[in-house]
Parts: structure tokens; C-alpha cells; sequence
């Protein structure tokens, strides 16, 4: 078995499969995909219900069908992908990159790569990480695992549910187990806000008439076997319980939907420098990281709200692994400008560009840290504004994107600010 | 004249929308929208709501226990929970196919069900 590629994909999730296939579509031939689960489509084999494609496919699709489309390209164009294979590990080398891989099949193997694209997900942020006091029954799953159970595996996993976070998964399970006959009491937020898609508070919750407790949390969890009951209080400010405000709720089930967190221990093995904001990568405008040759999109490089914006940022990826490949590694460089993140803004996608290496335009996607009204976004270089636009309603759930003209940079700037904030707060 | 504030959900910018409406229920106007499915939304949520389910459907003899399904158009919001019972007692044998009619009419909606992905047969 070939085990020299110019290109590997770590991941057949949606990201993997849009930049294997953009990378061959842009001419290069020799590409391998791993996944470690039997099949291609990563996460969207477990996301049945729909409202994906309406960006790429203006219809439509649930996330088999949208990940199915992806698959069939990917096929068509012959691209070799090896399933229930898990990497393990990412070095470089003195030319290239080596992936270690193991299989039930062929072992351990060890793949040269001339370049890798970093498209392994996200995952749940789990119960530990939350500190919730209580006793440790069965009962308590994240949103993503019920998932799994409910469409992939037939099982219900309660009847009477609290779930604790209202990200988007945890929306749609709320829906999902209601719709399976459960009761889902309701959906309790730490925070004043939904992080959550508008359209899930909608069709999830309000459909149902699911309550959505902002500001409340769980403060203990009952039961020794089985979870028999869940205390939510209502939190202050500083996001701490106000005593006196325990409401206990009867019930099975915990679902936690508390946040994801990009997987990177391949990243950071291989010595790729992460952003404490995002826990992604930190990414130039080619979506290269800070080791030449290693690529990264998707979930992975930060938490998208949209698939479509996974896979349009994957074949961006794709692309530039193909040219750097057919490229000899060889690339003009002018030296690279930081993009910094100001008032709302907590990051931006990429953190840096070098105006040499620009494709075009560069679209730069980033997320706000709060919810902003009658807001506006600026690109400044220095005292130059680059760009001002208006933005009615700003969310920190959703991903916010703007788009740099290569002919706005001379290549000379220091720094390019991305700014949003409202209106009422400008000078 | 009465004001319904509804959050459009034709696509992720989840405008807030106003629609008025009259003495007899008709919409007079929709404000808040930033594009036409806004508007379209907007009357027709006050009027006569729509939904796509999706669900899973017990699958026999397959490499899976269950197969991803979606209503192939919108039903009646009213009509969920009858969707939901007719879905549930709905069996398919392997293989089920993407794109797979499993019912004809699912719950008098005169909406077909739909399998969303493919399951194959269970080799023996």
C-alpha cells in the first residue's frame, strides 16, 4: 500500500471532504483521507434534522443528505480515503510531514505527507469541565452522545429531561426527544443569552414550548444510580447562584449542550501554535498554520455556526495546500500583517495575512463576545478605514464575516483592526 | 389591529419581524424583514404555519437499527404529533436508499416520507 502522499486529510467530516476534494480539483492528484469512524460525514451522520445547504445548495437538506453530496464527489473524483483509521500522531520531518496511523486492519502505519490539512472537529466540552456539585448518577449525557443514541443507535435515553446549555445541539435535542416522546422540562443558560441559532430558539423550543431559563444553572444533581432530579437557581452578574432562587426539577435526564472545543492534540503535537481564544490554530489568509506545509479548516481551526462555512473555508484550504504542493513549496512572502480583534470582537479567521500571497479578495470570519444592536464593523489600517459596514443585530452565536479587497493593502501597514461595536458607543 | 413579533426563520439572520393583523385575522403587513422569504414567512406563519419533520424509522435487517427520514415538503404545524405516531409505526426493510419513499402520505398531509441516507443489508 502507497504510503507516501502529497496530500493527507486528517478527518472525512464535512471539512476533510471539501478540501480533499477542492485539492484535487485544483490539480493535485495524489491525496489520502483518514477517518477514524467506518464511515465518511463525520458528525453530520448524527444531525438528521435540516436546515443545512441553504448557502451552498440554496435548498434545504438534513445533514446526511448534505454530507452524502460530498461523499459522491469525493468518489467520483477517486479520491482514496482509509476508514476506521485513527491518527495518532503528526512530526515533521526533514521533508515533509509524517502521519502515524493505526487500524484494526493494517496496524500501526507510518504516512509521509508533503502536506497535511488539519480537519479533525470539535468536541463536546464535557461534565468535568463544569463543575456541577452533586452525586455522579447514570443519566447525565452531553447533547451530542443523546444524539448519537436517538438517530444513530434507536435508543431514547430518558423521558424526562433538563439539559443545561442551549447551544445548538442542545436545541435540537430538545426537539428531537420531545418529538420521541419525552418530556423536556426545560433548557437552563448561564449566560443572558442564547448561544444558539435564532431559528433553533424558534423551531426547538418556542414550537414546543420549551421554556429557556437565561441566567440559571445547575447547582445539584440528584439521585445515586439514576438521576431522580436536577436544582437550577437563577445566577447574578458575575454568574454565580443566588441563594434562595433552587427550583428543583424531577426528572431522569441531564443533557449538558455547554460548548465546543476544537480537538488539536494532533496539532499540538506536531507544534502548531493554537489561539487561547479560539483553541483552534492561529492561520494566515492561505488557512496555513505556523508549521509550513500543515493546513487546518473546519470545526478544528474554530467553532463555525453554519456547515456551509466549513466547507467553503475547507476548499479555500484545499486550494492552498494544492498550490503549495504544485508550488514545490516555493511562495512569494512580503512578510505577513496581523489582523487584531477590537471592541466586540473576540478573533478573527485568518489572524494574520501576507498581501503577496492573497488569492483575491480574503474573507475574514470572526465572532462577537456579547449581543450588539444597530452595530457597525470597521477595518482599519492605522488611520485608514479599509472598510465600515453596518450590521443591524450582532450575536455571539453566530459567525460574522467581512471581506478584505487585496488592492486596499500596500503590504506596508503594521496592523489591520477589526473592530465591531455599536453605534451609540462610536466617538 | 393586533402586532405578532415572530423571529424569521427562512435563514440564520433570524430577522425580527412584525406582522399586523386585522380584526379578522388577515395580515395587513409585515415589517422587520430584510428580504421577500421574510415577508413570505411572516404571513404565512401567521396564517397557516408549516414544518419539515424529520425523524428516524426502524430499519429491519440492516447495518443500522434505524434510518434518518424527513417529510420530502412541509406539513401543518398542527399535524406534528400525527406525523410523529404515523412515523413511529412506520418499519422499512433493508436496504433503504437516499431518496427512498417509505409512505405516500404520511398522516392524511398528502406529504410523502423520505429516507435521508442509506442503510444497507446486514450481511448474515
Amino acid at each position: 500500500m502507497n504510503q507516501s502522499y502529497d496530500l493527507v486529510v486528517i478527518g472525512g467530516g464535512p471539512a476533510g471532504l471539501a478540501a480533499a476534494i477542492a485539492a484535487r480539483e485544483a490539480g493535485l492528484a495524489d491525496i489520502l483521507i483518514l477517518e477514524r469512524e467506518k464511515e465518511l460525514g463525520g458528525i453530520l451522520n448524527q444531525c438528521i434534522h435540516n436546515g443545512f445547504g441553504l448557502h451552498t445548495f440554496k435548498e434545504e437538506l438534513t445533514g446526511p443528505e448534505y454530507a452524502a453530496r460530498y461523499i459522491e464527489r469525493a468518489r467520483a473524483l477517486d479520491i482514496p480515503c482509509r476508514l476506521s483509521a485513527t491518527v495518532v500522531d503528526l512530526q515533521r520531518e526533514a521533508e515533509g510531514l509524517a502521519v502515524t496511523a493505526v487500524s484494526r486492519q493494517e496496524g500501526l502505519s507510518v504516512i509521509k505527507a508533503r502536506t497535511v490539512i488539519l480537519a479533525m472537529g470539535c468536541r463536546e466540552r464535557p461534565r468535568g469541565a463544569l463543575n456541577i456539585p452533586g452525586t455522579r448518577p447514570a443519566g447525565v449525557f452531553s447533547a451530542g452522545t443523546a444524539q448519537r443514541l436517538v438517530n444513530l443507535e434507536g435508543w431514547l435515553p430518558g423521558k424526562r429531561v433538563v439539559i443545561l446549555g442551549s447551544g445548538d445541539i442542545g436545541l435540537i435535542m430538545a426537539r428531537r426527544m420531545t418529538l420521541e416522546g419525552a418530556k423536556v422540562l426545560c433548557v437552563a443558560e448561564l449566560m443572558p443569552y442564547s448561544g444558539g441559532l435564532k431559528r433553533n430558539i424558534v423551531q426547538c423550543l418556542q414550537d414546543y414550548d420549551i421554556p429557556l431559563k437565561l441566567s440559571h444553572t445547575v447547582v445539584d444533581i440528584q439521585g445515586r444510580e439514576r438521576v431522580e432530579g436536577v436544582t437550577l437557581a437563577r445566577v447574578g452578574e458575575d454568574l454565580k447562584p443566588i441563594p434562595g432562587t433552587e427550583e428543583t426539577f424531577a426528572c431522569d435526564t441531564l443533557l449538558l449542550s455547554v460548548g465546543l472545543l476544537p480537538e488539536n492534540e494532533l496539532s499540538k503535537a506536531v507544534g502548531v501554535e493554537l489561539s487561547p481564544v479560539t483553541g483552534g490554530p492561529k492561520v494566515n489568509e492561505s488557512l496555513e498554520t505556523g508549521v509550513p506545509g500543515v493546513f487546518a479548516c473546519g470545526n478544528v481551526l474554530h467553532v463555525h455556526d453554519l456547515v456551509d462555512y466549513v466547507s467553503e473555508e475547507a476548499a479555500e484550504a484545499g486550494r492552498r495546500a494544492a498550490d503549495y504542493v504544485l508550488a514545490g513549496g516555493q511562495r512569494t512572502s512580503q512578510g505577513e500583517i496581523p489582523l487584531t480583534p477590537a471592541g466586540a470582537v473576540r478573533y478573527t479567521v485568518p489572524c494574520a495575512v501576507d498581501p503577496s500571497r492573497m488569492a483575491g479578495d480574503l474573507l475574514v470570519r470572526f465572532r462577537v463576545g456579547r449581543n450588539l444592536r444597530r452595530a457597525v464593523v470597521t477595518a482599519r489600517a492605522g488611520d485608514r478605514v479599509l472598510l465600515r459596514r453596518p450590521r443591524p443585530v450582532m450575536a455571539p452565536g453566530e459567525m460574522e464575516q467581512i471581506t478584505l479587497k487585496k488592492d486596499w493593502l500596500t503590504g506596508g501597514e503594521r496592523e489591520i483592526v477589526i473592530e465591531a461595536r455599536e453605534e451609540k458607543e462610536e466617538a | 389591529m393586533a402586532v405578532r413579533e415572530l423571529t424569521c426563520i427562512s435563514c440564520p439572520l433570524g430577522c425580527p419581524l412584525q406582522v399586523e393583523v386585522d380584526g379578522q385575522g388577515a395580515v395587513v403587513a409585515v415589517t422587520g424583514n430584510t428580504c421577500r422569504r421574510g415577508e413570505d414567512y411572516g404571513r404565512r406563519e401567521v396564517t397557516a404555519p408549516m414544518r419539515t419533520i424529520t425523524s428516524t424509522v426502524r430499519v429491519e435487517g440492516g447495518t443500522g437499527p434505524v434510518v434518518s427520514v424527513r417529510t420530502k415538503g412541509e406539513v401543518p404545524k398542527g399535524k406534528i404529533s400525527a406525523v410523529m405516531e404515523a412515523i413511529r409505526q412506520t418499519r422499512v426493510q433493508a436496504p433503504v436508499r437516499l431518496g427512498d419513499l417509505l409512505a405516500e402520505d404520511i398522516a392524511g398531509t398528502g406529504v410523502g416520507l423520505m429516507a435521508t441516507r442509506t442503510v444497507e443489508r446486514r450481511e448474515e
